[in-house]
């Protein structure tokens, strides 16, 4: 196209290849791709990954299965309890222990205000990235209350670090529940108040609709899960495909558009902050009493008043900070609903204290590789925004 | 379908061709030849009853000192029928196995990753460029024999500063 315009125009053109990253404030971490233009239009974008690699699954294999739990809080560091919660499951079904009632209906909470608190911040800097700077501080304003939860009950603001192989580390802190119903009463309306900025908006739908078109087929194809493949129609969600840690026991929907583009992922987006609102409201009215960590000696650790006053108690927790905790040889592949998609967890247990192999599936790298898909044939500013709509995590992507 | 149906009618497809299949926590993983992997992916993916259109991805274990050493994982969804299931093969270092990108275009990127990690060939595979390691690296960093503070010589962005290190 580019050889036939300089003939008749009779100037030269020729397709231009842009560096694109790694510090580019749009690429939300650092990402970089080398991008090639026919003047304003993208032919080809090719992804040059790695900047942010810590050798993730290395590390996991030379660390007891508690030592975990924090590396994979850093793996999406947006919603940090989704991601302990996926490996604290993977490694439950390995030792065949069940987390008890009152654990699961908190883990619940917790990875339901990570999806809240990860999706304000994507459309903060969604709304960012294609110029509308407006919405960010009304997210931060939220993010900071459910930051304020985090830290009352677990300490961590940004990684809570509160979920625990059998359970949770310690129970809710007093007062809580009060703050967390506050923060219910009011969120609807404040998503309402986030859809006047944007849902309407004349120049953000311009930006957005029919951009970054992403079919059914493709995303399959592509393996894009959550708000990417539900923008594309499919309504497929692993809490309800999957129930996993009692989410059968919640009434919500799933969010789905057919508008395959970055519209529709905003809107999915957007709708899945009620929706987990919705479930939020539910955990309060279904939270039970009783123990927040499962009882099962030399394998769970046991409740910290115990190690103080009883000799077994103290030896089991001895032998476990020493030597880990051991499962018995298999491999099993476990996976969640993470506000990004399908994040899974495949662990081959030896037998001793540390895993054999630990493959993390990032939905936010599966998801990335579709960025070619989506934006060829587009202007290069849209694909800011296209690359935006993906949500990516780099710390997830890279591992 | 269950696990175990899914693993007998592969079973009655492919009975030459599996190796083991072994059942851990309601979850089947079934090992077969690597010759066989195309034809079995392919099958797996277009019978109408299994209808795995989604790989959750390609991984690489590395067994040492196990012969052979490496096995590469295929996890499997059906979105239509709500079913997981998980193929292995077993691979002798410094053999090749046939890429699935042709089958699944995602595995493209998990097959990069599973090359550069392990140093396995993937034949056909489109693009086999390194992912996320630099360029000039020759080394595997998830087989087991290599070290985990990683090497001076091999790898050294990784090796500490304030080590002895010969400029």
């Amino acid at each position: 196209m580019a050889e036939t315009l300089s003939q008749e125009s009779g100037y030269q053109s020729e397709i231009m290849e842009l560096n694109l990253g790694p510090h580019h404030p749009s690429t939300h971490g650092v990402f970089r791709a080398i991008v090639n233009l026919d003047g304003e239009i993208v032919l080809n974008v090719d992804p040059y990954l790695g900047y942010l690699h810590r050798g993730y699954e290395k590390t996991c294999e030379n660390k007891h299965y508690h030592q975990i739990i924090p590396l994979a809080e850093r793996c999406d560091y947006m919603a940090a309890s989704a991601n302990s919660l996926c490996f604290c499951l993977a490694v439950e079904k390995l030792l065949g222990v069940q987390a008890p009632e009152r654990a699961q209906v908190i883990r619940v909470m917790m990875a339901e205000l990570s999806r809240i608190f990860s999706h304000l911040f994507w459309l903060g800097t969604h709304g960012h990235d294609v110029g509308a700077m407006t919405p960010l501080f009304y997210m931060l304003r939220e993010r900071e209350e459910i930051m304020n939860l985090f830290e009352l009950t677990a300490g961590g603001r940004l990684m809570p670090n509160y979920l625990r192989i059998g359970g949770l580390i310690r129970d809710l802190e007093e007062g809580f529940l009060d703050r967390l119903k506050d923060f219910c009463d009011h969120f609807d309306a404040r998503v309402d108040e986030y859809e006047t900025l944007l849902t309407k908006n004349a120049i953000y739908m311009d930006r957005t609709k029919g951009i970054g078109v992403l079919p059914l087929e493709m995303a399959i194809a592509n393996g894009a899960s959550g708000p990417m493949i539900r923008g594309s129609g499919l309504a497929w969600d692993i809490r309800k495909s999957e129930p996993y840690s009692g989410y059968g026991n919640y009434d919500f929907n799933i969010p789905v558009e057919t508008g395959c583009d970055v519209y529709a992922r905003y809107l999915v987006r957007v709708a899945e902050m009620r929706e987990s609102n919705k479930i939020l409201k539910q955990t309060l009215d279904l939270l039970p009493g009783g123990p927040i960590r499962a009882e099962v000696p030399g394998v769970i650790y046991p409740p910290q008043e115990d190690i103080y006053t009883k000799m077994e108690a103290l030896i089991h927790h001895f032998m476990m900070v020493i030597e880990g905790i051991k499962p018995p040889v298999g491999e099993l592949y476990q996976v969640i609903e993470s506000p990004r998609g399908e994040m899974g967890c495949y662990i081959i247990s030896d037998g001793t204290g540390k895993p054999h192999r630990l493959k993390w599936r990032g939905p936010a790298f599966v998801n990335l590789e579709s960025l070619n898909t989506m934006g060829k044939g587009y202007f290069f500013a849209d694909l800011i925004a296209i690359l935006s709509s993906i949500d990516i995590v780099l710390a997830e992507v890279d591992r | 379908m269950t696990q175990n149906e899914i693993q007998e009618k592969l079973q009655a497809k492919f009975d030459e061709a599996i190796i083991s299949s072994v059942e851990f926590r309601d979850q089947i993983s079934v090992t077969v030849e690597k010759e066989k992997i195309p034809a079995v992916c392919e099958f797996l993916k277009n019978d109408p009853d299994l209808d795995f259109n989604f790989l959750s991805f390609v991984g690489g274990v590395d067994n040492l000192p196990a012969v052979p050493r490496f096995e590469i994982v295929y996890q499997l969804y059906s979105l239509k029928h709500n079913h997981r299931f998980r193929i292995k093969t077993p691979l002798e270092e410094g053999a090749s196995v046939e890429s699935v990108v042709g089958i699944w275009p995602t595995a493209n990127w998990h097959e990069r990753e599973t090359a550069e990690m392990f140093g396995i060939v993937f034949d056909n595979h489109p693009d086999l460029r390194k992912l996320l390691l630099p360029e000039e690296w020759k080394v595997h960093p998830l087989r087991k024999d290599f070290p985990l503070q990683g090497s001076p010589q091999d790898t050294p962005d990784l090796w500490p500063k304030n080590t002895n290190r010969e400029e």
